[in-house]
């Protein structure tokens, strides 16, 4: 059985079969999100004290987020994320402009802008190690690095996806055929929808984990 | 092979022609600058979100304050950027359905902990030596 790889949509569904793959996709990731909050409401309504006592030293009990999190670098990297989807959508706009050379900038700051969020996430990382707070630390670490590495985890899949269709992929437009190229800008309109969805699982985890 | 799907989808599939599949020119120069105003919108909004965050509220209306414009956030990134604004019914369906799992799956969770109080009570009034 072979699904037809076309970009036309179906007269069934209405849509072309990579955008409904993607959605449904998409679909899985919000419960897979969507459990990790549910265990994040979970852990905190039933502590007694939030982000509660940090073994640093001398113990030390925390009262919000604020004093053990950096929100500045946070509200740094969601700007920095929220811009990348904008550049995300500008280069699959490029496409549709037949503007290969302004797909290729703007594609190119959206991997350097994503690459920026994780180096910032390093540099938040790091700072807890140096103060050996780990996720065995408390229920606040644990979830705390289980929900931000996850998320890193989908933003270096993003890098490795743009980076792809940066590079190597672009061999598919050049090609120059109209059917190829429709078949290019399909692939970055689709590789943009899991972008976005990055940017807006960061936009429910950073109030959520760092300012409330 | 292309795949059999039930006749009912093609009620799902509307007469409009999706926005990322059939645009002109034009109509891509329009959606820019839309993605801009969307992306200073968002900016702004998270400047609020943390300034909001440094009120001395308390934590209901703060967390109430905070989800509110995390959903508008992420409403104007779902439709202009993901293109919801002119997408599909059949989309619109699997994003509903997921929606109402993850609704279930939240109630389940607070069930659970409401649960607890509730069991917690009760083993509270059962007679002296009865093992649940």
């Amino acid at each position: 059985m072979q699904i037809p790889y076309e970009v036309t949509a179906r007269p069934d569904t209405g849509v072309n079969n990579a955008k409904l793959g993607i959605w449904l996709f998409l679909a899985s990731e919000v419960m897979l999100f969507g459990g990790l909050f549910a265990a994040y409401v979970f852990l905190r309504i039933g502590a007694d004290a939030w982000p509660g006592m940090m073994v640093y030293g001398t113990e030390m009990m925390a009262e919000r987020a604020d004093e053990i999190l950096n929100v500045p670098l946070a509200t740094l990297n969601t700007m920095i994320l929220i811009a990348s989807s904008v550049t995300m959508v500008m280069s699959w706009a490029a496409l549709k402009m037949d503007r290969f050379d302004r797909y290729k900038l703007y594609m190119g700051l959206t991997i350097l802008l994503a690459l920026g969020f994780l180096v910032v996430k390093a540099f938040e990382y790091g700072d807890k190690f140096d103060h050996h707070w780990y996720a065995s630390t408390n229920n606040f670490l644990g979830i705390y690095f289980v929900l931000t590495g996850l998320h890193a985890i989908h933003v270096t899949g993003g890098i490795v996806l743009n980076a792809y269709f940066w590079g190597p992929g672009t061999k598919l437009w050049k090609r120059g055929t109209p059917r190829d190229k429709a078949h290019f800008t399909n692939r970055i309109e689709v590789a943009g929808l899991y972008w976005h969805f990055v940017d807006l699982v960061w936009i429910f985890l950073f109030p959520m984990i760092y300012l409330i | 092979m292309d795949l059999p799907l039930p006749d009912d989808l093609f009620d799902l599939a509307d007469k409009r022609v999706t926005m990322a599949e059939e645009m002109t020119l034009e109509d891509v120069r329009e959606h820019v600058k839309v993605y801009l105003w969307v992306f200073a919108s968002l900016a702004i909004l998270t400047v609020v979100t943390v300034l909001v965050s440094y009120l001395s509220i308390s934590f209901t209306p703060a967390l109430l304050i905070a989800l509110a414009i995390a959903t508008l956030k992420a409403t104007l990134v779902a439709l202009y950027f993901m293109h919801l604004v002119s997408e599909r019914q059949v989309i619109l369906w699997v994003l509903l359905v997921s929606g109402i799992f993850l609704i279930a799956m939240f109630a389940l969770f607070i069930g659970a902990y409401a649960d607890q109080e509730a069991i917690a009570a009760l083993i509270k009034f059962l007679p002296t030596g009865h093992v649940a």
